[in-house]
């Protein structure tokens, strides 16, 4: 799949602001006041700052309200509902903390799980792609959990949370990637498949239907990048917990937090940057390109 | 809604013969002259006399080798257009309701005055039938010529998509797979017609038709047996040749 920057910012972003919702929603830390506000403005920059990247992708970006009326059979959609009713619910609480100190338990813990839950809608989108193997599986929705919670832990500065997380983190990844690297030939789809002549021999893409590229092509047949792929995922590992486990671990500066929160994001974008490029679309057998 | 209707009343979809296609790209043509200037936006090209041209097609031919375990590779030709899916995943992804099987007769298409461009009915099709329109940018597919197939301003023979109206090769049929004993069905029924990817369980209404085992020429030539084929181990300074390489 072609990696497109508007995509890997949105899940990246809004990952790690609802990922931080989710502890401020379970008062994680206890915050209020000043304190309370800095926090919530950083889950809402992340948050709405994913959720607006998205939108560059579109099309027609002036019709995306459209894309509230489907829930009922698009993930996309429940993702908007799910999203827009999380913020909703949690500028309440927010602002009961930031200006009357005061914790509403049952908003919060409501917020909370719909943040989850927009993170789950999020994933979903991609996991119920069956043209697409790699994210056809059950480990889409709990890497995307996993990723949102770490970060939002992180964020939080939950560390003696964030520690085994970040490691919890990297095992998962390291997992999904090995499964993977296998799911297009576990699937089935093969050149002979898609072209129903299997029976007959070898089947091998002889001529593309024109000399130049095309959406498709651009949209989904991405090679060009999966050469370093081996690298990139020991950097995105190294960068998404490694590094930060190590910073968390020396003594508390501020400092040093800040380099993990910042080492965790650019590992996130790195390893979101491989879950779009290493992403293999059926249509590519069609091109010869699998 | 863009949730898949329980069953449609007709089933138009095409058969495509494998077996009878040239790969004459008439029907990509054809296609894209009818669909550029009917039914919704047009069909955009990018710098289309340029070094890097591209453009939105609802219809593309690929062409295949296959190489059967004994005998010539053969070489078929092979169009590729949206499949009308009955379980159509690209209907229930889109959030916008733009995209939708219609029930009277279950043609997919696309609304494009809701269609925000997500690109995500695309991602969803394992054929490639969708095309993102760059200028447009609403998605693009197959209409199966909704504005020619009712269209009585059409004399009668033109009612039906233009790709089948135009292949010259007669490798495209139009028509109700609902009904057993329709053109399609039949052909379907007689030829083995198939379902492209069937493991994505996207029950795809088009059919193509394999094509027919290759015949094998028999000898014509009467005499044939009774003449000794010509000698196989060479004599003289050849032979002498061929024994002192052999040595080597």
């Amino acid at each position: 799949m072609h990696p497109a920057p508007s995509v890997i910012f949105f899940t990246t972003f809004s990952g790690l602001g609802f990922g931080l919702l989710v502890f401020l929603g379970i008062g994680l830390p206890p915050v209020t006041g000043v304190t309370a506000f800095a926090f919530f403005t950083l889950a809402y920059l992340a948050a709405v700052g994913g959720l607006t990247a998205s939108t560059f992708h579109l099309g027609h970006p002036e019709r995306a309200l459209k894309a509230f009326t489907q829930w009922r059979s698009s993930w996309l959609s429940r993702e908007a509902w799910c999203a827009v009713a999380a913020l909703l619910l949690m500028a309440i609480y927010g602002a009961a903390l930031v200006f009357w100190n005061t914790r509403l338990p049952i908003l919060g813990y409501l917020g909370a799980a719909l943040s989850l839950a927009t993170v789950f809608t999020t994933s979903m989108i991609y996991t119920q792609l069956k043209t697409i193997p790699r994210w056809n599986s059950r480990a889409t929705p709990a890497k995307f959990l996993a990723y949102a919670l770490t970060g939002g832990a992180l964020l939080a500065g939950q560390i003696s949370l964030a520690i085994p997380a970040l490691a919890a983190l990297a095992v998962l990844q390291s997992i999904v990637w090995k499964q993977g690297d296998t799911a297009l030939s576990r699937s089935g789809s093969t050149l002979a498949s898609a072209t129903g002549l299997g029976p007959i021999g070898q089947v091998r893409a002889f001529e593309p239907p024109h000399t130049g590229t095309n959406y498709l092509l651009r949209e989904f047949v991405h090679v060009v990048g999966r050469k370093h792929a081996a690298k990139l995922r020991l950097i995105a590992l190294i960068l998404t917990s490694g590094l930060p486990i190590v910073l968390l671990l020396v003594p508390f500066s501020h400092f040093a937090a800040g380099l993990a929160v910042l080492s965790h994001i650019l590992g996130v974008l790195t390893a979101r940057w491989l879950f779009f490029a290493q992403a293999e679309h059926v249509v590519g057998l069609y091109y010869g390109k699998r | 809604m863009t949730s898949l209707p329980n069953s449609t009343q007709k089933k138009l979809g095409l058969v495509i013969d494998l077996d009878t296609c040239v790969g004459c790209h008439a029907c990509v043509i054809s296609c894209k002259g009818w669909n550029t200037e009917n039914y919704g936006a047009p069909l955009s090209d990018q710098d289309a006399y340029g070094s890097d041209p591209s453009g939105t097609f609802l219809n593309r031919v690929h062409s295949f080798e296959v190489q059967p375990q004994t005998g010539a590779a053969q070489l078929i030709h092979f169009p590729k257009s949206c499949l009308h899916c009955d379980d159509a995943p690209c209907v229930t992804v889109c959030p916008t309701g733009a995209s939708y099987k219609r029930s009277e007769d279950g043609i997919v298409l696309v609304n494009e005055s809701d269609c925000i461009g997500c690109g995500l009915c695309a991602w969803a099709c394992p054929y490639g039938a969708r095309e993102l329109d760059q200028a447009a940018g609403v998605m693009k597919k197959c209409t199966l010529c909704v504005d020619r197939i009712y269209n009585e301003n059409l004399p009668e023979e033109d009612r039906e998509p233009a790709c089948v109206r135009t292949c010259p090769a007669g490798a495209r049929h139009f028509g109700d797979f609902n009904d057993p004993n329709s053109h399609v069905s039949t052909l379907s029924r007689d030829r083995g017609g198939m379902d492209l990817m069937p493991e994505q369980g996207t029950a795809p209404v088009n059919k193509y038709l394999p094509p027919r085992p290759k015949d094998a020429l028999p000898e014509i030539d009467v005499l044939a047996p009774f003449l000794t084929p010509v000698a196989e181990t060479p004599k003289g300074f050849l032979g002498w040749l061929d024994k002192t390489l052999e040595k080597l």
